[in-house]
């Protein structure tokens, strides 16, 4: 089942290049798939459409079965409260809020019983190995345990799709193995997951499929790679 | 364009919406500092200007054609003591209705023969509306004679001979009340009958006019060359003025305060919005000081970026008040007949020059404290609050039964306690003086309504007289049972009461006090008590405080009356709410003068609901006819004008003090919502709807709009209640409860919730900006 499907996707900002220019992509449910290349490349852009943080200039976006690129901002809101789960390079989590509180938020910003959400919330701390930080505030964690925090919040909604944007950037080597590990299970488990990096290893580590972007474009897929080598085969 | 320059003009091109909010604020500051300005200045010495600029008459006097001729007359213009006058004019008295016999009835009205007397060396009449009779058929009637009339309405004079039609070609104000209506010389005869002979009225300047003393020795001088049969009356400006003054004398207090409420708001949000903007760049000080700025320059150019926009908004707010002010000041000048300019260019400056400095001062305050800052401090502060901070809020907040938007929203203002402080502080300045002003508006009413005695709404006064009397009103002679019987035998009344007046002295006190004597229940009239009970019969007096004051007497005394050389003792049984005369006047009724054969002068009739005026007039018209009596409607609306001013005037006031509350509020949300940004891209990215932002941001003012409506409401009313019974006091008077007891429930719930709706307004803006701003853009802020 095709979980991402962009075509002939481009986006464009002011008069400059485009961020990205005619990229078409399929992911399949259970892929687990990293985006490189430099800085400037497109990679954030693309994780943002597929998030629906942001629209295309061209071309269309389908997300877990939905044209996410025709969605207003309260409806693709609508859309990542449950298709999509994000992890971000510096964590992005609410200072003010404590661990729980934080892992809660996707749910009881979609309205659902709060004791099923509580449930949920202890359910993923207890998996992730940080049910007794749960009501610490996360300035007091270490990175990899706030990475595992905002992993816990990306999972609340069980998201068909998981987005990780620079997940160990901001991490030192022994949180970043840590998290390495984290998203290898969570793959292993059949979790989607899409992970931009510029970390060749953690790619290598975490993704059955990588794709290279240089100036917007797609310059290499290992999976079409494959496919040709098979077929040369 | 130098560095500073440069800093300052990308400063505002970066904060566009604070520099708006800082426009605005200006600009709704100096509006409404030239429009209470205004209002204390229409308010100040109406009379005295008006009086000035018409040149009015110290003396007016009525003379009877048979005991002087015009000639005799002219000639005291030379009299010792006068330095100028006008007349002789001849003057009717004629009782009017309108043509076609509908309409209220009318009173009798003094009619002048008067030439335009645009130029004339006194009492320079000012018209108000239309133009001056200046052929047979046309009249111009006085704005001060209650009746609402209107230039084109055509009056008929039935009781004279060939009932003769005037069409009213113009209303006029004569400050002096020289007369209710003006003809041109020539259409006098056609007023006047053998049996109705024309008299003459003679209009002075006095040398020295400044006491009684003075006007009686100026008439004193203008009737040593006539026999004193000529004089049938003379009426006093003294006493003009003091009836003219009565209308504002009461209400200037109230101006002053809401005028100066007015500019206290303003002037402590235009500073809270300045500091707030410059406050809120501490991070941006620590770059431009790191770059090279001393901290004079950083002060400097926070200031300018304040400055500008408040300059702008100073500028057009200076001008938004002037023509403000302009139609409000035309009604004061229509009601007292003088003519203000609407531009005090004065007054301009001081307004520029005074918000200028406060935009100065308050941005100087903020911006030196940043300047001051150590470099590396100033670069550490960074957008968003200190961690830590509302922490405790955020987890109570969790917990409440609550949309999690909203909970979030909640949570908010504590993590900013100053400035949240500040917010409360806002709105309740806002509140207390919406409460304020609204009190002070429902009390002006009481009292105008409380002051206005006589409500009763059918007149009842003599039909025709001997001749043209300029103070009060003509004796009724005809017998007061058959005037009784006719009342009572209509249908619709529902009560009536005869009253008269005189003059008496009190033993024991000096000076003349005004005496007025009821028959009937005087009580449908509407006098207000403000302690013990209305007068139950002959021998019980009741009197405003002043008169109280005056004579050392309490509720419960007697005191003794010199009416025309008879002694009367009256017990005092109440105190009534009056501003007549001073308060100077005794209320008894009129068997407590048994021995001396007073009437009334005119009867009230108080009519069973529904009963329409015009058509119980016409009814009962025919029954009194025969008694020498005429009905008409009892018109008591004409000082309702100030109130409609005052009304007009507060009522701006309060929407603008609204509005700068509100753009307080918009200021702190702006500020709060930029520094929260981040939260709310994160927010956004895990499902945060622009419905579910909106909540949020609106939540955020709740606490401050409740606190400060619960902090404003109390204040605003403490104020109102303490203000109120002072500025009584200042007019020595006891102002009857009514003034006070406004504070309804339904008012008070409606009030409760004004704060709220200020800061809901006030964040609806940056709300709808946190709806709309795109998610990947609220992430990428730093």
């Amino acid at each position: 089942m095709t979980v991402i499907e962009l075509q002939n996707v481009s986006r464009s900002y002011g008069e400059g290049p485009p961020a990205l220019e005619d990229v078409s992509l399929s992911v399949q449910r259970g892929e687990a798939i990293a985006i490189l290349g430099p800085s400037g490349s497109g990679k954030s852009t693309l994780l943002n459409l597929i998030a629906g943080l942001d629209r295309p200039t061209a071309g269309t976006v389908t997300v877990a079965g939905t044209r996410i690129d025709t969605l207003g901002e309260a409806g693709s809101a609508r859309f990542r409260r449950s298709g999509i789960g994000m992890i971000f390079q510096f964590f992005n989590l609410l200072d003010d809020l404590t661990v729980e509180a934080n892992v809660l938020l996707p749910a009881q910003l979609a309205g659902a019983p709060r004791a099923e959400a509580s449930r949920r919330a202890a359910q993923l701390l207890d998996t992730l190995g940080i049910a007794r930080h749960a009501k610490a505030y996360p300035g007091r964690l270490s990175g990899g345990e706030r990475q595992r925090v905002a992993v816990a919040r990306a999972l609340m909604n069980r998201p068909a799709l998981l987005l990780a944007d620079e997940p160990t950037g901001a991490l030192d080597s022994a949180s970043g193995e840590e998290v390495r590990r984290l998203l290898n299970d969570l793959h292993a488990d059949g979790q989607t997951l899409v992970l931009v990096t510029h970390d060749e290893s953690l790619a290598s580590a975490c993704a059955s499929r990588m794709i290279r972007l240089i100036d917007g474009r797609i310059a290499s897929d290992s999976a079409a790679t494959a496919i040709e080598a098979g077929a040369v085969r | 364009m130098s560095t500073l320059g440069g800093v300052v003009r990308s400063g505002i091109g970066r904060r566009r919406v604070q520099a708006v909010v800082i426009m605005l604020a200006s600009l709704i500051t100096a509006t409404a500092t030239v429009l209470a300005g205004s209002l204390l200045i229409a308010s100040s010495a109406p009379f005295d200007r008006s009086f000035t600029e018409q040149n009015g008459a110290h003396l007016t006097a009525q003379f009877a054609s048979a005991a002087a001729t015009e000639s005799q007359l002219s000639a005291t213009a030379s009299a010792s003591g006068v330095t100028g006058s006008e007349g002789p004019f001849r003057t009717v008295t004629a009782t009017p209705v309108p043509q076609g016999g509908r309409g209220p009835g009318m009173p009798a009205m003094t009619v002048v023969g008067r030439a335009d007397p645009s130029n004339a060396t006194v009492d320079r009449v000012k018209l108000t509306e239309g133009r001056w009779a200046t052929g047979p058929g046309e009249i111009v009637i006085s704005a001060d004679g209650g009746l609402r009339l209107r230039a084109g309405l055509v009056l008929t004079f039935p009781d004279l001979p060939g009932s003769p039609s005037f069409t009213v070609v113009g209303i006029a104000r004569s400050v002096s009340r020289t007369a209710d209506a003006w003809v041109a010389p020539a259409s006098i005869d056609t007023l006047s009958t053998a049996d109705r002979p024309s008299g003459y009225q003679m209009l002075y300047r006095l040398a020295a006019a400044s006491s009684a003393a003075d006007i009686d020795a100026g008439r004193d001088a203008v009737m040593s060359s006539l026999s004193q049969e000529a004089l049938l009356g003379t009426q006093s400006w003294l006493n003009t003025k003091a009836t003219s003054e009565q209308t504002t004398a009461l209400f200037v207090p109230f101006l002053v305060a809401f005028g100066l409420l007015g500019l206290i708001m303003a002037v402590l949000t235009v500073g809270n919005v300045v500091s707030g903007a410059v406050g809120a760049a501490t991070h941006r000080i620590g770059v431009l000081k790191a770059i090279g700025f001393t901290p004079k320059q950083v002060v400097w150019a926070y200031i300018g970026q304040a400055l500008i926009p408040a300059s702008l908004g100073i500028g057009i707010g200076v001008v938004a008040g002037n023509l403000l002010t302009v139609p409000v000041l035309v009604e004061t000048e229509d009601l007292y007949g003088t003519t203000i300019s609407g531009v005090n260019v004065g007054y301009d400056i001081v307004v520029v020059v005074a918000t200028l400095a406060v935009v100065i001062l308050t941005g100087w305050a903020a911006a030196w404290r940043g300047g001051r800052l150590r470099t590396v401090d100033a670069l550490a502060v960074g957008r968003a609050p200190a961690a830590g901070r509302g922490r405790l809020a955020a987890r109570l907040s969790a917990v409440l039964p609550l949309p999690r938007p909203v909970s979030l929203g909640l949570a908010q203002p504590f993590a900013r306690p100053i400035r949240t402080v500040a917010m409360v502080a806002i709105v309740g300045f806002g509140s207390a003086s919406v409460t304020l002003g609204i009190g002070l508006a429902s009390s002006m009413a009481e009292v105008q309504e409380a002051r206005t005695h006589d409500k009763a709404p059918v007149a009842i006064s003599a039909l025709r007289q001997e001749g043209p009397r300029p103070e009060g009103p003509p004796e009724i002679t005809a017998d007061p049972a058959a005037v009784v019987a006719a009342v009572s035998a209509q249908p619709g009344t529902k009560g009536y009461y005869g009253l008269g007046e005189t003059k008496a002295a009190i033993v024991g006190t000096s000076g003349s006090f005004d005496v007025m004597y009821f028959t009937g229940d005087a009580t449908i009239g509407g006098f207000v008590m403000t302690e013990g009970r209305w007068f139950s019969g002959a021998g019980e007096a009741v009197v405003p405080t002043p008169l109280l004051t005056a004579t050392g007497s309490r509720i419960g005394d007697s005191i003794t009356l010199d009416v025309k050389g008879s002694l009367v003792s009256v017990r005092l049984v109440g105190e009534v709410f009056s501003t007549e005369n001073q308060g100077m006047q005794i209320f008894t009724d009129l068997g407590t003068f048994a021995a001396l054969s007073f009437k009334p002068f005119q009867y009230r009739v108080a009519l069973t609901p529904g009963t329409d005026v015009t058509t119980y007039v016409d009814a009962l018209s025919p029954s009194l006819k025969p008694l020498g009596l005429t009905p008409h409607a009892n018109n008591q609306d004409e000082e309702s004008e100030i109130l409609i001013i005052i009304n007009s005037l507060t009522a701006m006031l309060t929407v603008m003090l609204i509005a700068v509350a509100g753009l307080g509020i918009l200021n702190a949300v702006v500020l709060q919502t930029r520094e929260r940004i981040r939260e709310l891209g994160i927010h956004k990215a895990l499902g945060m709807v622009p419905r579910q932002a909106v909540t949020m941001v609106i939540s955020s003012v709740v606490v401050a709009g409740i606190v400060g409506g619960a902090i404003g409401v109390p204040a605003g009313m403490a104020i109102h209640d303490t203000m109120v019974p002072a500025m009584g006091d200042n007019a020595g008077l006891t102002l009857p409860r009514v003034v006070l007891d406004i504070w309804h429930p339904e008012l008070l719930v409606l009030l409760a919730f004004g704060g709220l709706a200020i800061a809901v307004a006030g964040s609806l803006l940056p709300a709808g900006w946190a709806a709309r701003i795109r998610t990947a853009t609220a992430l990428r802020t730093e």
